[in-house]
C-alpha cells in the first residue's frame, strides 16, 4: 500500500470525479441526480483516503513524508508532493468540509452538472496547494483555485456575482503574482525551487539578508494577506461570501482563507525570519485592527452572511496575531485556529444557507422566532454560534485561549538577553492582548445578537410559520462538524500532539535563529 | 561537378523549394480558376509540410552547432533558423486549414490566396535566416507585399480595402525608416554583412550615426511586430482585414519579425546591446501597458485580440530585453504557445456564425456555455491561457519570461509586466463572464467544420497540458539558444 502514489491519488481523486461525470448522460434530472452522486461519492472517497493517509503518516518522524517527485522543467519546476502535520491537518479539513459543501448544494438546480464539476475541480487545486513541495507547483494550485471559485461566484452567486467575481479574481491575483515574483527571486539566489532544500537552507542560517527579505517578505505578505484576508486588504472577502452559494462559502471560509495562513506558515515565517520579527509590530497592528473594527463592523450588518464574512475576517486576525508571536504556543493557536475556525465558519455558512434556501432572503430582519417551527436546526446553530463566540468545551474557546498564551509567553520571553528592538516590541504582547480580548466581547455581542433576532421572538411572518425543519442529510451533516467541534474542544491534545513536532521544528527555525542571532553578534560564514 | 555547384546553396534549399511550389501553386490557379481554390489549398498546406520536413532533415545534417552558409554570407541557416522555420511553416499551415469555409462563406475563396501565404511564408524564411541587411530587405518586403494584398483581399469590402491601405502605406513607412537606417549603418561601418559589422562594432567604438540607424531599424522592426509606440495600425487592420488573414497576421509574421529582431540585435548589433536593451525594455513595458489597457474598452473580439497580440508581443520583448540566453529561450517558448493559443483563440472567432453571418462582436458570445459546451470550455482555457493563470501552458511560458527579467535585474520590466497582467486579466475573464454568465441569446450554426473544431480542440488541450511538453521543448529552443550565439 505504502508504494501507492498516495497524495496523487488524493489530489486527483476529484479531479477525476470531474471528468467522469462529463459523460452522464440522460435526462436533465437524472444528470443532476447522477452528478450529486458522483461528486458525493468521490468527496466521500477522498475523505476517506485522506483518513488512510492520517493514520499512516508517522507522526514521531518528522519532515515531510509521503514524497512523490517527478522532474518536468529542470531545477525551475517539479511535481514534488510530500506532507507534514501541518499540510496534512488542512488536507483532511478540505475533504472533510468537500462532502458537507456538496450536501449543502443541494437546493442547487441550475447547471448542476458543471457546478459540481467546479467544486471536484476547486477540492484538486486546495488540496494541491497544500501538498505541494515545490514552490513554483504551489504556485501553480494556489492560482488554480482562482478559475473554478471565479465561476462558481459567477455562476450560481447572488445578485451582484459578477462585480463580485471580478473583485474576488482581480484581488487576489494582483496579490499572488507579486508573490510569483518573489518565488523566482527566491529560484535565482537559491537554484533551487523545492520547499524541502529551501527549508534546509533555512535550518542552518539566512537565505538572504536583512534588506533582501524585507522586500520578498512583503511580496509574501502582500499574497497572503489578501487571502487571508487582513485588513484593509479585506474588502473583496464580504462581497464574495454575500455573492457565492452556500457550498462556496463554506469552501472560502473554511479553506481557501487558510491558504494564506497556511502560507505564511510555510514561506513567510521559516524563510525569512529575521524580515518576519521587523515586520511583526505591523503584522500585530493590522491584526488588532482587522480584529477590533471588523468585529464593530459585524454589529452593524443586516445582512447575516455578511456579519459572519466579517466575522472571519476578526477570526483570522486572531490567527496572524498568533503566529508572530513567535513561539510555540502561538504556533499553535494559529494552526488550531485555522482548524477550528475552518470547521465552525463553514457550519455558521452552511446554517445561513440552510435559512437562505428555505426563505431565499438573508436579511436578519425577515427572520425570528425561528426556533419554534426548526428545533433540530435551532439546537445545531445555538452550538456552532457558541463555539464562535468560544465558548470553553469547544474548539473556538482553545484556539482563542492559546492565542493569548502565545502572546504572554512572548512577553515572557521579552526579557533575557534579546536586543531592544524586541524587548520594546515583546513588551507591548500584553496590551495586545487585552485588545484583542475586548473582540471576544464583542463577537460574543453580535454572534448572540444575531441568534436572538434571528431564532428567538415572536415568528415575525407567515413564511417563517411554514419553514421545513432540517432533513437528514443536512441533520447528518451538522453533527458531524459539531462532533469535530466539540471534539477538539475536549480533547485539543489530539490535535496539538499530532502537530507537535512539527511545530517545534518550525519553532526552532523561527524563534531560535531569528531572535537568537539578531540578538548575538551574526557568525560570518567562511 | 554539378554537386560542387550545389552544395554550398543547399542553406536556401527550403526557401526555394518552397518558392518553386508557390509559382507551380500560382499555374495551376491561373489555369484552373476558382474551380481549382481547394486543391491549391490543400498543395499549399502539403508543400508547407514537405519544405518543414527538409528544414528538419537540413538541421539533423549539420548539427546543433553547425551552420550553413551560402556563397556570399547572404543567407545562413542554424539551428535557430530551423527552430524558427519549423514554427512559421506549421503555423502557416495551420492558418491555412481554418481558412477555406470562411473564405467560401465570404465569397473569396480563390487560389490566389494560399498562394499569397506561400509567397509571405517565402519572405519570412528568408527574414529569419538572412545574415546581411541586402538579404532581410529582401525578404521583409516579399513577406510585406504578399500580407498588404492579402490584408486587402476581400477587395469588394470597404473595411478591408480600408485595412490593405493602412497596413500599405504605414507599412512603406516602416520600410522606408528601415532602408534608412540600413544606410546609416553601412554608411558608418562600411559593411552589410552581420558578422562584419559585428567586427567592426567590436574592434572600433561605435560611431554615433550607427546608433541612430539601430534606432531605426528598431523602430521599423517594432511596427512590424506591431510593439508599442509603433502599434497604432494593428487593431484596425485586425478588424477590417478578413478574420483568417487576421489569424495569419497575428502569428505567423509575428514569428518572423520576432525572429529577425532577434537576429538583428544578437548577431551584427550584439556589440551595442548597451544601447538597444534599455530601448527594448521601454518598448515592452510600453506595450504591455497599451496591450492591457487598450483593450478594456474593445467590443469587436478582433479588435480585443490585437490588443492582446500587442500586449503579448510586449512580453516576448522583455525577455528578449534581458539579453541572455535564458531570455532568448523564453522568447522562443513564448512564441511557440503564443502561437496555439492565438490559433486556437481565432478558431472560435471563425466559428461564431449564425443566420449566415460571421459575428464578431464579444456579446455574441453570451451564453455559449449553456448552448456550446465544448467551444466555451475550449475558449475559457484559451482565455486563462493568454492571461497566465496556472495550470494552463500560457503561466508557465510567463514564468520564464519572468525568470529571464529578474536574472538580468530587470526588477522593475517585471514589475510593468505583473501588473500588466492583472489588468489582462480584467478583460480574458471579462470574455469568459459574456460566455459563462450571461444569458444565452442564440447559438451559432452548427455543424462546426471538422478542420476547425479539430484545430480548436487540438490547441486547447495543448494549452491545458502544454505542461508536460515544456520540458521537451525547452530543450529544443535551448539548442537553438546555442545556435543564435554561437560565432
Amino acid at each position: 500500500m505504502s508504494t501507492w502514489p498516495l497524495l496523487s491519488l488524493l489530489t486527483f481523486l476529484p479531479l477525476i470525479g470531474a471528468l467522469l461525470m462529463l459523460f452522464i448522460r440522460g435526462t436533465p434530472e437524472e444528470v443532476s441526480r447522477n452528478c450529486r452522486n458522483v461528486a458525493l461519492l468521490f468527496t466521500g472517497i477522498t475523505f476517506l483516503l485522506s483518513l488512510k493517509v492520517l493514520f499512516l503518516f508517522n507522526q514521531s518522524a518528522g519532515g515531510f513524508q509521503f514524497n512523490e517527485y517527478i522532474s518536468i522543467i529542470p531545477e525551475l519546476f517539479s511535481y514534488h508532493l510530500g506532507v507534514d502535520a501541518i499540510s496534512l491537518s488542512l488536507v483532511v479539513l478540505t475533504t472533510f468540509l468537500m462532502p458537507i459543501a456538496i450536501i449543502a448544494s443541494r437546493h442547487v438546480t441550475l447547471r448542476v452538472r458543471e457546478y459540481l464539476i467546479s467544486f471536484l475541480l476547486l477540492e484538486t487545486m486546495m488540496i494541491g496547494t497544500f501538498c505541494a513541495l515545490n514552490t513554483m507547483l504551489f504556485y501553480a494550485f494556489f492560482e488554480g483555485v482562482l478559475i473554478p471559485m471565479y465561476v462558481i461566484i459567477g455562476i450560481w452567486g447572488g445578485q451582484r456575482r459578477v462585480y463580485a467575481s471580478f473583485k474576488f479574481f482581480l484581488y487576489t491575483l494582483l496579490g499572488s503574482i507579486l508573490m510569483l515574483l518573489a518565488l523566482i527571486f527566491m529560484y535565482l539566489k537559491t537554484g533551487t525551487t523545492d520547499m524541502t532544500v529551501l527549508l534546509q537552507m533555512a535550518g542552518t542560517s539566512s537565505i538572504f539578508g536583512l534588506d533582501v527579505q524585507k522586500w520578498l517578505w512583503l511580496a509574501f505578505f502582500a499574497s497572503f494577506a489578501v487571502k487571508l484576508p487582513m485588513w484593509p486588504v479585506h474588502t473583496w472577502l464580504p462581497d464574495a461570501h454575500v455573492e457565492a452559494p452556500t457550498a462556496g462559502s463554506i469552501i472560502l471560509a473554511g479553506v481557501l482563507l487558510k491558504m494564506g495562513g497556511y502560507g505564511l506558515i510555510r514561506f513567510s515565517l521559516p524563510l525569512l525570519p529575521e524580515a518576519s520579527q521587523y515586520f511583526a509590530p505591523l503584522v500585530w497592528t493590522l491584526s488588532l485592527v482587522a480584529i477590533v473594527y471588523t468585529s464593530l463592523v459585524a454589529l452593524v450588518q443586516e445582512d447575516m452572511k455578511k456579519l459572519i464574512a466579517y466575522s472571519s475576517v476578526a477570526h483570522m486576525g486572531f490567527v496572524t496575531l498568533a503566529l508572530f508571536s513567535f513561539n510555540t504556543y502561538g504556533l499553535q493557536a494559529a494552526m488550531f485556529q485555522m482548524i477550528s475556525h475552518g470547521v465552525v465558519s463553514g457550519a455558521l455558512f452552511f446554517c445561513v444557507g440552510i435559512l437562505y434556501d428555505r426563505m431565499h432572503t438573508r436579511q436578519i430582519a425577515s427572520y425570528g422566532g425561528v426556533v419554534n417551527v426548526m428545533p433540530r436546526f435551532a439546537v445545531l446553530f445555538l452550538f456552532m454560534t457558541l463555539a464562535s463566540v468560544g465558548m470553553p468545551g469547544t474548539s473556538g474557546f482553545v484556539g482563542e485561549f492559546l492565542t493569548f498564551v502565545g502572546l504572554f509567553k512572548a512577553t515572557a520571553c521579552a526579557s533575557g538577553t534579546m536586543n531592544d528592538q524586541y524587548v520594546a516590541m515583546f513588551s507591548w504582547a500584553p496590551t495586545v492582548a487585552v485588545i484583542a480580548a475586548t473582540a471576544l466581547v464583542l463577537g460574543a455581542a453580535y454572534m448572540l445578537w444575531l441568534y436572538r433576532k434571528v431564532m428567538y421572538g415572536e415568528i415575525a411572518n407567515a413564511d417563517v410559520a411554514k419553514l421545513p425543519d432540517i432533513d437528514k442529510g443536512e441533520l447528518l451533516a451538522l453533527l458531524a462538524m459539531a462532533a469535530v467541534v466539540l471534539w477538539l474542544g475536549v480533547h485539543a491534545d489530539a490535535l496539538l500532539d499530532f502537530l507537535r513536532s512539527n511545530l517545534d521544528y518550525y519553532n526552532t527555525l523561527i524563534t531560535d535563529r531569528s531572535l537568537c542571532q539578531v540578538m548575538t553578534p551574526p557568525v560570518m560564514q567562511p | 561537378m554539378t554537386l560542387d555547384l550545389i552544395l554550398p546553396w543547399t542553406a536556401v534549399l527550403p526557401e526555394l523549394a518552397l518558392a518553386f511550389a508557390a509559382m507551380v501553386l500560382l499555374l495551376v490557379g491561373a489555369f484552373g480558376g476558382d474551380k481549382s481554390t481547394n486543391s491549391v489549398n490543400i498543395g499549399a498546406v502539403f508543400s508547407l509540410l514537405v519544405v518543414a520536413a527538409i528544414v528538419w532533415v537540413l538541421q539533423n545534417g549539420m548539427g546543433v552547432e553547425g551552420k550553413l552558409i551560402t556563397p556570399g554570407g547572404f543567407h545562413t541557416a542554424s539551428s535557430f533558423t530551423s527552430f524558427m522555420k519549423l514554427m512559421i511553416l506549421a503555423a502557416a499551415a495551420l492558418c491555412l486549414l481554418i481558412a477555406p469555409g470562411y473564405l467560401v462563406r465570404k465569397d473569396i475563396s480563390r487560389p490566389e490566396y494560399p498562394v499569397l501565404v506561400l509567397f509571405s511564408v517565402v519572405g519570412m524564411m528568408l527574414m529569419v535566416s538572412a545574415s546581411n541587411f541586402l538579404m532581410l530587405y529582401v525578404g521583409l518586403e516579399l513577406q510585406s507585399l504578399a500580407l498588404y494584398v492579402l490584408a486587402a483581399f476581400r477587395r469588394d469590402a470597404t473595411r478591408s480595402s480600408e485595412a490593405g491601405l493602412k497596413y500599405f502605406v504605414l507599412g512603406a513607412l516602416a520600410s522606408g525608416l528601415l532602408l534608412y537606417g540600413i544606410s546609416l549603418v553601412y554608411g558608418f561601418t562600411g559593411t552589410l554583412d552581420f558578422v562584419r559589422i559585428a567586427g567592426v562594432l567590436t574592434i572600433n567604438e561605435a560611431h554615433m550615426g550607427v546608433t541612430v540607424g539601430l534606432a531605426f531599424i528598431l523602430a521599423a522592426l517594432a511596427f512590424k511586430v506591431s510593439a508599442a509606440p509603433f502599434h497604432m495600425w494593428t487593431p484596425d487592420v485586425y478588424e477590417g482585414a478578413p478574420t483568417t488573414v487576421t489569424a495569419f497576421f497575428s502569428v505567423v509574421p509575428k514569428l518572423a519579425a520576432m525572429g529577425l529582431l532577434m537576429n538583428v540585435l544578437l548577431v551584427p548589433f550584439k556589440p551595442l546591446a548597451g544601447d538597444w536593451e534599455l530601448l527594448v525594455a521601454g518598448m515592452a513595458a510600453l506595450s504591455m501597458i497599451v496591450g492591457a489597457l487598450g483593450a478594456i474598452g474593445q467590443t469587436n473580439i478582433k479588435r480585443l485580440l490585437a490588443y492582446s497580440s500587442i500586449g503579448h508581443v510586449g512580453f516576448a520583448l522583455m525577455a528578449l530585453a534581458s539579453n541572455s540566453p535564458a531570455g532568448i529561450e523564453a522568447v522562443l517558448l513564448y512564441l511557440a504557445f503564443y502561437v496555439v493559443m492565438s490559433i486556437g483563440a481565432f478558431s472560435v472567432v471563425l466559428l461564431m456564425r449564425r443566420d449566415g453571418r460571421m459575428l464578431e462582436e464579444i456579446t455574441d458570445l453570451a451564453g455559449i456555455s449553456r448552448l456550446h459546451p465544448g467551444m466555451a470550455a475550449a475558449m475559457a482555457v484559451l482565455m486563462f491561457s493568454m492571461a497566465g493563470i496556472p495550470p494552463m501552458v500560457g503561466f508557465f511560458t510567463k514564468l520564464y519570461v519572468f525568470v529571464a527579467a529578474l536574472q538580468a535585474d530587470l526588477l522593475w520590466l517585471a514589475v510593468v509586466g505583473a501588473i500588466a497582467s492583472v489588468v489582462g486579466a480584467y478583460y480574458y475573464i471579462r470574455i469568459i463572464k459574456v460566455m459563462y454568465f450571461d444569458e444565452p441569446v442564440a447559438g451559432f450554426e452548427q455543424p462546426p467544420e471538422p478542420c476547425l473544431s479539430t484545430t480548436l480542440v487540438a490547441t486547447s488541450m495543448i494549452t491545458l497540458a502544454g505542461v508536460v511538453l515544456l520540458g521537451p521543448l525547452s530543450l529544443l529552443a535551448k539548442l537553438a539558444t546555442a545556435g543564435l550565439l554561437a560565432p
